[in-house]
Formats: C-alpha cells, structure tokens, sequence
C-alpha cells in the first residue's frame, strides 16, 4: 500500500521514534484520518498527548486485510478539531474520550457526554436521550444489578415491550488506571495491567509486556511467547464456556447452564496448573513467563484439557439441537455486518456479524507469526451467531492447543529486559477473548511513559448492544447483553 | 431427543458437588501457595529485601523494627518470598484466609506469624443467619475476578445454596453484602444506598484484595482503599482472587458451620 503522508506505517508489536511519526495540522489530520477510513481503515486507538499549552491528537489505525497499522499525530490544539464521528461512528466514544480528558471539542459530534468522569459520589451520566410520547415508558437499570455482575447503568426508551433506545453509561468502575500509569512503569503497574480487565488478565498483560519489550528493542524468548499464546486461548476457553452457559441460563435451559458453569471452572484450573492462580496473575511478566510449563505438567495439562473439551462438546451439543434455545437465539439482536463495520466493531461480535477480524490473523505477533488461527465467522449477526463463533473458537482453541503442547520450543522463558527507549511509541494488539486489546505507550526523554493508552475490545463493542436491542423485546435484554459480554471496568479504567 | 439424552446424562454423572466441608476439601493448584507465613525474627540484620519489590506496599520495615506483612493488602504475587534471603515469608499451602478483624491479617510479630481465623457469628445473629444467609453482591470497582470466582460458588461442584446461602436480586431481600473492588468513588452513593437499603441487622463480607485494603490499586485518588472506608465490615477474604475454596470457607467459618 502507499503511505499517505500523515502516517507512519508499522506493525503490531512494533516501536517508533515519537519524531518519526507524522505531524500534521489538525484539519489536514482529521482528513487523512477520515479518508483511511473511508477506504476501510479501523479505528484501534485514538487519544491526546498534552504538548506545550494544546493537545496533539493521535491515531492508531489498522489495515486489517494488509497486516498493517498506521500511527499518525495532529499539531498540539488548544480548543476544537472537526468531528470524525459525524461520519465515522467509530470515533464516537474516542473523541468523548478526548473531550472529558483535554477538553478539546470536536465540533459537531452528536452526543457529546461524560465517559467517566466523577460527579460526586458517581461519574457524570449527564441527560439521557428521551424518546417522546404518550405511550413510551423508560427503563432504568442499574448500577447495581441483580446478578454478581459490574456496575453500569442501562436506560431503555420503550414502546410496550418493545425497546426504541437503549443508551448505556458506565464509569462506575473508574480506578484512575492511566491516570496512574503517568511517569511509569512503576512497581505496582504489572498487576495493574493484570486486572485492568481481570477476566482478560492473559490478554492485557500480553499486550503490556509486548510493549515494554518493544521499547527495550528486545523480544521475550520463544518459550515465553508459546506460553503466552497457550495461556491466551485457555483463557478464550474458560470465557466463551462461561458464556454459552450464560446464555442457556437466561432461556431457561438448565442442562448446558449446569455444565458449562463446571466445565469453565475446569479450564480456569488449567490456568492454575500452569501458574497457581484461575485467572493467569503472575505468569506473564515483561522479558517472558515466570513460570516454566515442564513436559510431564503439559501432559497432566493435554489430559485435562482432553476431558473438558469433550464434556464442553456434549453441552454446547444440547444447545444446538434444543428447539426452545434456537427460538430465542435465532434473530435476536441483530447486527448487520454494515452496522458492525461502521462503528468499528471487533472480536467475537464482530466475526458473529460477517467481519473477518482477528489479531491473531490480521495482525499476528508473538507466537502466532508462527502457529495461525484461522478467523471463526458466521454471518448472521444475531444472539445465536454470537453464540456458534464462540463455539467455532472453542474447538479451534481446543485444536491449537492440542498441537502446541506437543511441539513445544526450547530454551529459556525469560530474559531480563532493558530499560525502554526514551520518546518512543509503541504499539501492541492481543485478541483477547472479547476481542482486540490495544496498548499504545509513548514514553519520555527518560524512558518513563508520558502517555499509556488502553483500549479494551468493549470499549469498540458496548454501542453494538445498544444497537442491537433497537426493536426488541426488553425481555431479550439478558441474552443480547450475554451475548456480548462486555467489561465494565476495562472501560471505565 | 435431547431431553432425553440430558437426563441421561445427568443420571449418569450423578452428584457432582464436592463432599467438602464433610469431606476433605479440594486441593489447591499446587503453585497457588496458599497463605503466607511471617516470622519477623528470622530477618538478617538490616535486611529489607522484600519490601521495594512488594507492588501494593504490604510490607513494612522502618528502621529498628521487625518486618511486617499486610495480607489484607497482599496480591499473593510471590515477589516477597522469592527474594527473601532467610525464609522468614514463606507459603502455607492452607486454604483458609478469612478474618473478623483487620488486624487479623498483619502478620510477623512473635505468635502473630500467620492470619488469625474469623471466629463464627455471635450467637443471636447465628441464629438468624446461620441456616439461611441471603447476600447481596456489589461490585465497586472490582476487576470481575472476584465476582467470577464468587459467581463460582453457584455451580453444580460448589452448589452454595446447600448451606442455605443464596445471592438475592434486591437488597431488601438481603441480610447482608459482599463486596468486591477497591470501592471506586464512582460506586460510593451506590454503595451507600444499597447498604441503607439493607434491612438490619446486617453484614459485610469484603471479598479480595481490592475490597479489603484497595489491591493493586491503593493509593489511586480515583477508590477509597477497600470498602471499610463506606461501610462496616464483618469478614475479610484475602486474594487477587481468593480461591473459590477461600471464599467458601470464609462463609462457613462465619456462619459457625465447620468444625
């Protein structure tokens, strides 16, 4: 591809000087980057870098199909920039973002609101859309739900049953996750990215330790790499049959709920057999994996997996023969691939909606430049699209383990990095098991980061529920909305 | 025909739920560790190795003074033991962690080298209680960990609700809560309110280090360092999560339903 001007091209799990990438005045800018997506381009990150008295904007865009990301930054600006959103629903919650943090305004956009601010004891929701007219009623739900679940707030504008606008505010979760980052990485800062999500903590601190060691111009051994890919679809595993479970508990259907609920628990402890802890703390640290995984635990790992697999067969099995699940499953929540391409869709629900978009495919680093995936799609765009990828993924994960236990590389695990280049960006994507995870990290004069932006896959993906449950029954509000599982907290940060 | 086949196959597997607490308890992970063990006395001289490496400043040594190790605020991440010259912190291997009292969980004085366990309920709220605990869960500012891990304790192998203890949709149907996350300030009227929602008299169970002392995030002006900081708490479960086991057993041990 030609590189336009504005962009520096790079690849995932690459580092640039910061004085190599691109700067452009901010109306030449905000063009560049609407023409890059117009012409498919994909919003992964965009954010603000204070300089001097203004703001440089910055944009990391992928290329899906060429395997390639391009990094491009704006002249500082004081007040206001041309809204991308208008035609780009992708940058809707980016520029909000943009906004609540260096108060530059993109002129014209639609809905510009808090993202999570604090406003006394609760972040700043602002006004909710109204739909108006005498027979409309509205919804509130939350924050606190009625299962053990994270906090969010959910206001629907209903007609009867059926729900007009569904408008999502989050914020309650807000920690100050990059707020603290500022100056780092400091001593607590690896367990903080261990739980910026912590049911992606594989992912995130995947994608942390892909970028220290990008800034330390070094990469973790192989040994480490095939680790991390192997804890990364373990991972996939136990969220995706939590998730099928889910989604059989809310239409009723006990059997594969039951099930699953064990056999997740029997994936988690496969994490625990590599590293002691459920959720994967502690194995990934920059310059490769504390922990080693020795021939005779992958075998015990293989044999248990084995099991789990089998048995996750036979309860997604019921699932799919059920009549009663496949009548609620089927056209429910529907997206189109057009609408999931326009607001920039990513991970799980994307590929349920026709798109072929996979890190480990598009963008492969680490391990998987040597062990692909292939992308898991169905067209459909509905609950039971969401539903079937999640089980395409199951088996693949299932196949890819199965054949990297068997083969594993040789050497050590871990290799002490350097210390990061000074003003230096870097850029890391992991497909989680929600989707996409985006750590871009600039750092100072001195190495320290002056800038470290996260962008979890829910923060592409919560819109696309909202969407979704446009002329649907609220009765399939739980399904729609498990049928997405998006995190709050790797949104709220 | 998968109605048949499902009950087939349930009939087939039979009971699923683990015999603890009338049997032995599930092992834990064999890396997991357990609780940690601190004897302040085995410190050389002048040693502070453990506590710069210590991301959530657990532990303490000023000058003249032993070392002393928070577990309320531990994430369990090993870097303390591993680079402790004498072996004064080392593993436990034993599953149960929780605590009444905060102080419950500072560990290294001579007799205070390990937690000390959460005795059970008073006797008139046990009575209330005892045989059927109705929770309510907020998460404020949890990392969905800890409510994975409590969410857990639902399924076939843990089935909670045979010790009457069941997780409600209302805080006017609850006796109590459980709390996970550092309490960001974004939950704090949340939490509030659902607390004064709560018909007395009621309990708190803070679960995980977030909960107790703010995890990996204490110090963030954005939470407000565990949830005794908004409400008062009756039980304290250490971990980033804790087990699944550590948990459980917290909720019995308060109940006064193991031995």
């Amino acid at each position: 591809m030609n590189a336009p001007r504005e962009f520096f091209l790079m690849n995932n799990g690459m580092s640039v000087p910061w004085a190599e990438v691109p700067e452009s005045p901010v109306d030449e800018f905000i063009s560049a980057t609407a023409a890059e997506l117009d012409r498919g381009g994909r919003l992964c990150a965009w954010f603000g870098v204070p300089e001097n008295s203004g703001t440089q904007l910055v944009a990391v865009i992928a290329f899906d199909s060429e395997n390639t990301l391009a990094v491009g930054r704006s002249a500082p600006v004081a007040k206001s920039y041309p809204s991308l959103t208008l035609h780009h629903p992708q940058a809707h919650l980016f520029e909000r973002e943009v906004w609540e943090q260096h108060g530059l305004t993109p002129e014209g956009h639609p809905w510009l609101k808090p993202v999570r601010r604090q406003d006394g004891g609760h972040p700043a929701v602002g006004k909710f859309f109204e739909v108006q007219g005498g027979e409309i009623h509205e919804v509130a739900v939350g924050p606190v739900h009625a299962g053990i679940i994270e906090p969010g707030h959910f206001r629907f504008q209903c007609n009867g049953e059926e729900v007009l606008h569904l408008e999502i505010a989050l914020g309650y979760q807000h920690r100050g996750v990059e707020a603290a980052l500022a100056g780092g990485p400091h001593r607590a800062t690896m367990s903080q990215m261990e739980t910026v999500a912590g049911d992606t903590t594989i992912g995130h601190a995947t994608a942390y330790a892909t970028i220290l060691e990008s800034l330390a111009g070094a990469e973790a051994p192989l040994r480490a790499q095939w680790l991390r890919a192997i804890a990364l679809e373990l991972e996939r595993l136990a969220n995706h049959t939590g998730d099928l479970g889910a989604l059989a508990n809310d239409v009723a259907f006990l059997p594969t709920s039951a099930a699953c609920g064990k056999i997740r628990g029997d994936f988690l402890n496969l994490t625990a057999l590599i590293c002691g802890n459920r959720f994967g703390r502690g194995l990934i640290r920059p310059g490769g994996c504390k922990q080693d995984l020795d021939t005779k635990r992958a075998e015990l790992l293989l044999a248990k997996l084995r099991v789990a697999l089998a048995e996750a067969d036979e309860a997604a099995g019921w699932l799919w023969d059920a009549n009663s699940v496949r009548a609620r499953f089927e056209f429910t929540g529907r997206l189109s691939a057009e609408q999931a391409a326009d607001i920039g869709l990513v991970g799980v629900a994307a590929r349920a909606s026709g798109l072929v978009r996979d890190v480990r495919f598009d963008h492969p680093a680490g391990w998987h430049r040597f062990a692909p995936v292939p992308v898991a799609v169905w067209p459909d765009g509905d609950v039971l699209a969401r539903a079937r990828v999640r089980w395409l993924e199951m088996q693949r994960s299932g196949k890819f383990l199965d054949e990297q236990l068997a083969a594993p590389p040789d050497g050590d695990n871990f290799t002490a990095a350097d210390q990061p280049a000074g003003d230096t960006l870097a850029v890391a994507l992991v497909e989680g098991w929600r989707g996409e995870v985006c750590h871009v990290a600039l750092t100072d004069a001195a190495g320290k980061f002056r800038r470290y932006k996260i962008v979890d896959a829910s923060f592409h993906n919560w819109l696309g529920l909202e969407l979704a449950m446009r002329n649907q029954a609220i009765s399939d509000f739980p399904i729609c909305n498990k049928s997405f599982n998006l995190s709050y907290c790797g949104v709220d940060l | 025909m998968f109605a048949h086949e499902t009950i087939l196959h349930r009939l087939q597997h039979g009971c699923q739920t683990m015999a603890f607490p009338d049997g032995p308890p599930p092992a834990l992970p064999d890396r997991h560790g357990g609780a940690l063990r601190v004897e302040a006395a085995k410190c050389a001289e002048g040693c502070s190795a453990c506590v710069p490496v210590c991301p959530t400043q657990a532990i303490t040594r000023p000058p003249g003074n032993p070392v002393a190790l928070d577990l309320g605020k531990c994430i369990f991440c090993a870097a303390c033991f591993e680079v402790c010259p004498t072996k004064a912190i080392t593993q436990t291997s034993k599953h149960p962690m929780a605590v009444r009292r905060r102080e419950d969980l500072l560990l290294g004085k001579p007799g205070e080298e390990e937690l000390r366990l959460a005795a059970a309920l008073d006797e008139k709220v046990k009575k209330l209680f005892g045989r059927s605990l109705r929770l309510r869960q907020v998460s404020a500012g949890g990392c969905n960990a800890c409510e994975a891990d409590v969410n857990v304790l639902g399924t076939i192998g843990w089935d909670l609700s045979r010790f009457g203890i069941q997780f409600v949709a209302s805080p006017r149907h609850a006796d109590g809560l459980l709390i996970t996350g550092g309490i960001s300030r974004n939950m704090e009227l949340a939490l509030k309110k659902t607390y004064a929602a709560v018909p007395s008299p009621k309990i708190v169970i803070a679960v995980g280090a977030c909960a107790i002392a703010g995890g990996p995030f204490i110090g963030n002006p954005q939470i407000l360092n565990g949830a005794s900081s908004v409400v008062p708490v009756d039980l304290f479960i250490p971990g980033c999560p804790p087990h699944p086991l550590t948990i459980l057993d917290g909720l019995l041990r308060l109940l006064g339903r193991l031995g």
